[in-house]
């Protein structure tokens, strides 16, 4: 089609027919302000900063949703612009608790940045901001009102991505507000916990359960065992925290400093993820030997559990029993680490370091436990750990690479690529083609399973067999499969499905922003570590074979059954959390 | 349990697809002498359409025709739009609150009436206007009001 030219700011341009006035600009270098504006979303156009003067037209344009006309001249930075821009942030401004020294985003927060870039001297309007109470009715999520700025884009991904539908717009006009249905709290509503809205949310609004206090607290406590584990997403994230490029692999740094601030044993959830992988894979090859129920849904992920649980429950069957990584590996240290090192489970305090908010909920889940002991006692996220490293005052950056502690901080490459999308899948097929064939796998790459595309499927040979599998990420996406199972179309043996877009380096814990362009590059972090890897493959781990012959004996034994596996829960009926 | 039959059956008549959404919503408000979509209604319409309870919440609160607290058996609705506003709708808001003895925003004791602020329906030439479930009375002063008010006691009883 015929290029359209317009002028902006005295810069001739040619653009294709419907390129709105911001894409044009960028293209241009012309860089207008937006808020609510989100490059993975679709256009809203209801915050105004981005407006500009079109030659001709009466009033300013919003620049997000106007497209380009032929021979259109426009204005992007005049004064009268300027002016109406602070005016319309001031509007804005009006109507948000500006407490910004206590803010979770503060120095990460897009209307702080825009006051400044917009050199906004002083809020001159009335304050109007409803004192709403704060949502904190559960274990992952909070949400404070009077932050938000009603952009619409959490409504957006929880709708529209994750087809969970928590909240949505409530009231009309100046009473419009972002709640769940009657307003009631996120625990009384089968909201997932995914925290997607938090990674989009621009400014404070919603945010994570903060537990980082209760970590510090059991590492000064003379009488507590302190171990912490990390899971494979965090040590490809956490850098860009701290202004390193993002895909920093940084794992030996976050060892380095667990062990500063004074964990006894800095441990790895990659170890369970390889044990998860032996557990998970003999599990597959069992339903398919003994005709148990195929496919078989991965169960890593405790946002796409709580999924299931809510919409789904006639689906439970299809759920591997394994629990997470995350949990299997508590249930370990409580049990097998205690008896090895002579301690008693009350003496240890499990802290996960984790991409996830929904993690928070799923240590929390009352099948979690031996006896009285929660399996993980503390989750926080990286967002978290990156608090706690600032606390400490320790440069990160400054700090040498140490190795994990053994034996629960060995692991395979197989394990770290768990915090991509396929992740779990491509470590699966690499043990399972072994175990059943006895032969070398020799491309163990399974490319085709990789990248942050929606839905992925393959059929891979495995003896005499051929295995169909398919991969999703994102709850709308699973929910395709799900409807495809429950038609009784879905002809795959083995499904994985992680909740958050891109799989866990996507996490609802993960540092802010997380588009899709940053996702992909942490992506390609995760499959640098495998290869950096001397072992890539589960089975092959040292450290879980010594872990089978010491303790667990065998692969889905009366051990592994009483500790590493778990049930699920019918949540259709009751959207309540029952707390303690 | 009456009201559960006769939501599921209007969710049935009109079309169990979300873009009903807002028919059913109307025709289930009219099943409840209190004039309002309960949460159990509520909770059966999200079901039958496939429309998330939030998104269902979201609608039903957003127009003012619809309610999702209880109301009188007769509605109040005084236009506040500029015409009625200039013809003093505030004096007649003022009589009918006197007379029922209630705030805007509020339900008598009986659940005979509740009173609210509404935008224009069209009443304008009949200024100051009011809307009392599907009837318009205009023209109106403090003393049709006290009469109207007790025309509709009358007729409730």
């Amino acid at each position: 089609m015929d290029k359209i030219s317009i002028i902006i700011d005295g810069k001739k341009v040619s653009v294709p027919p419907d390129t709105t006035i911001l894409e044009a600009a960028r293209k241009t270098q012309i860089n207008i302000p937006t808020l609510c504006y989100h490059p993975d979303q679709n256009v809203k156009g209801n915050c105004r900063v981005c407006i500009v003067e079109i030659a001709g037209a009466n009033g300013f344009a919003a620049a997000c949703c106007t497209t380009v006309k032929e021979g259109m001249e426009i204005k992007t930075n005049t004064i009268r612009i300027r002016e109406a821009r602070q005016m319309v942030l001031n509007l804005i401004l009006a109507n948000h608790n500006s407490q910004c020294l206590s803010c979770k985003r503060n120095g990460n927060c897009e209307l702080q940045t825009l006051s400044q870039e917009l050199n906004i001297e002083e809020e001159f309007l009335d304050k109007v901001v409803d004192l709403l109470p704060i949502d904190q009715s559960n274990f992952s999520i909070v949400r404070d009102q009077t932050k938000c700025i009603k952009c619409g884009r959490c409504i957006e991904v929880c709708n529209d991505v994750q087809g969970v539908g928590a909240i949505y717009n409530v009231n009309r006009s100046c009473d419009m507000k972002i709640a769940p249905a009657y307003e009631k709290g996120l625990s009384e509503v089968p909201c997932v916990y995914c925290g997607q809205c938090i990674n989009v949310c621009p400014v404070g609004a919603i945010y994570e359960k903060e537990d980082t206090k209760e970590v510090w607290r059991a590492l000064e406590d003379p009488n507590k065992h302190v171990v912490v584990q990390i899971a494979p997403a965090v040590r490809v994230v956490l850098g860009e925290e701290f202004g390193m490029e993002t895909g920093s692999i940084v794992t030996g740094k976050i060892v380095s400093f667990l062990k500063r601030i004074g964990f006894d044993k800095v441990f790895d959830t990659n170890f369970t993820a390889d044990l998860t992988i032996i557990e998970e894979g003999n599990e597959l090859l069992h339903r398919i030997k003994s005709g148990g129920k195929l496919p078989m849904l991965t169960s890593c992920s405790p946002g796409w559990i709580r999924y299931i649980e809510f919409f789904y429950p006639e689906l439970l069957q299809h759920l591997s029993t394994c629990k997470s990584p995350q949990q299997m590996f508590g249930a370990l240290v409580k049990s097998y680490y205690a008896e090895k090192m002579g301690l008693k489970p009350e003496d240890i305090v499990v802290v996960s370091i984790m991409p996830c908010t929904a993690k928070k909920t799923e240590a929390k889940r009352e099948e979690m436990h031996l006896n009285d002991y929660y399996d993980v006692d503390i989750v926080i996220t990286t967002r978290e750990l990156a608090k706690m490293v600032r606390e400490s005052r320790i440069q990160l950056r400054e700090l040498e690479e140490e190795d994990f502690d053994v034996p629960l901080g060995l692991s395979t490459g197989a394990a770290a690529v768990f915090g991509a999308t396929g992740g779990v899948m491509e470590a699966a097929l690499r043990t399972v083609y072994e175990v059943v064939t006895g032969d070398e796998l020799d491309k163990i790459d399974f490319k085709n399973l990789r990248g942050i595309a929606g839905f992925k499927e393959a059929t891979i040979p495995v003896g005499d067999l051929d295995v169909n599998v398919a991969v999703a990420n994102g709850l709308k996406n699973a929910k395709i499969l799900l409807d495809l199972i429950k038609e009784g179309k879905a002809n795959y043996h083995f499904i994985e499905i992680m909740c958050c877009p891109g799989g866990c380096i996507g996490g609802g814990g993960q540092p802010i922003p997380a588009t899709n362009s940053i996702k992909e590059k942490r992506i390609e972090a995760i499959y640098q570590v495998d290869l950096q890897s001397e072992l890539r493959k589960s089975h092959q781990n040292p450290a879980i074979k010594e872990l089978y012959e010491e303790f667990l004996i065998e692969p889905l034994g009366e051990k592994s059954h009483k500790l590493l596996h778990t049930h699920y829960i019918d949540r259709s009926k009751n959207n309540k959390d029952k707390r303690d | 349990m009456d009201l559960e039959n006769n939501t599921m059956e209007a969710i049935e008549k009109i079309g169990n697809t979300p873009d009903k959404l807002i028919e059913v919503l109307i025709q289930c408000q009219s099943l409840n002498q209190q004039n309002y979509i309960t949460e159990e209604q509520l909770n059966l319409i999200s079901k039958g359409l496939n429309i998330p309870l939030s998104k269902a919440y979201g609608v039903a609160s957003f127009y003012s025709m619809l309610s999702t607290s209880k109301k009188g058996k007769y509605v109040i609705q005084v236009c506040n739009s500029g015409p009625c506003y200039v013809n003093n709708s505030k004096t007649i808001a003022k009589a009918f609150q006197d007379a029922l003895g209630i705030s805007l925003g509020e339900v008598t004791a009986d659940g005979l009436f509740s009173l609210e602020y509404t935008s224009c329906f069209g009443g304008c030439q009949i200024a100051p206007a009011v809307k009392i479930n599907d009837m318009v009375y205009g023209n109106l002063t403090e003393e049709k009001v006290w009469q109207l008010v007790d025309s509709l006691r009358k007729e409730a009883v």
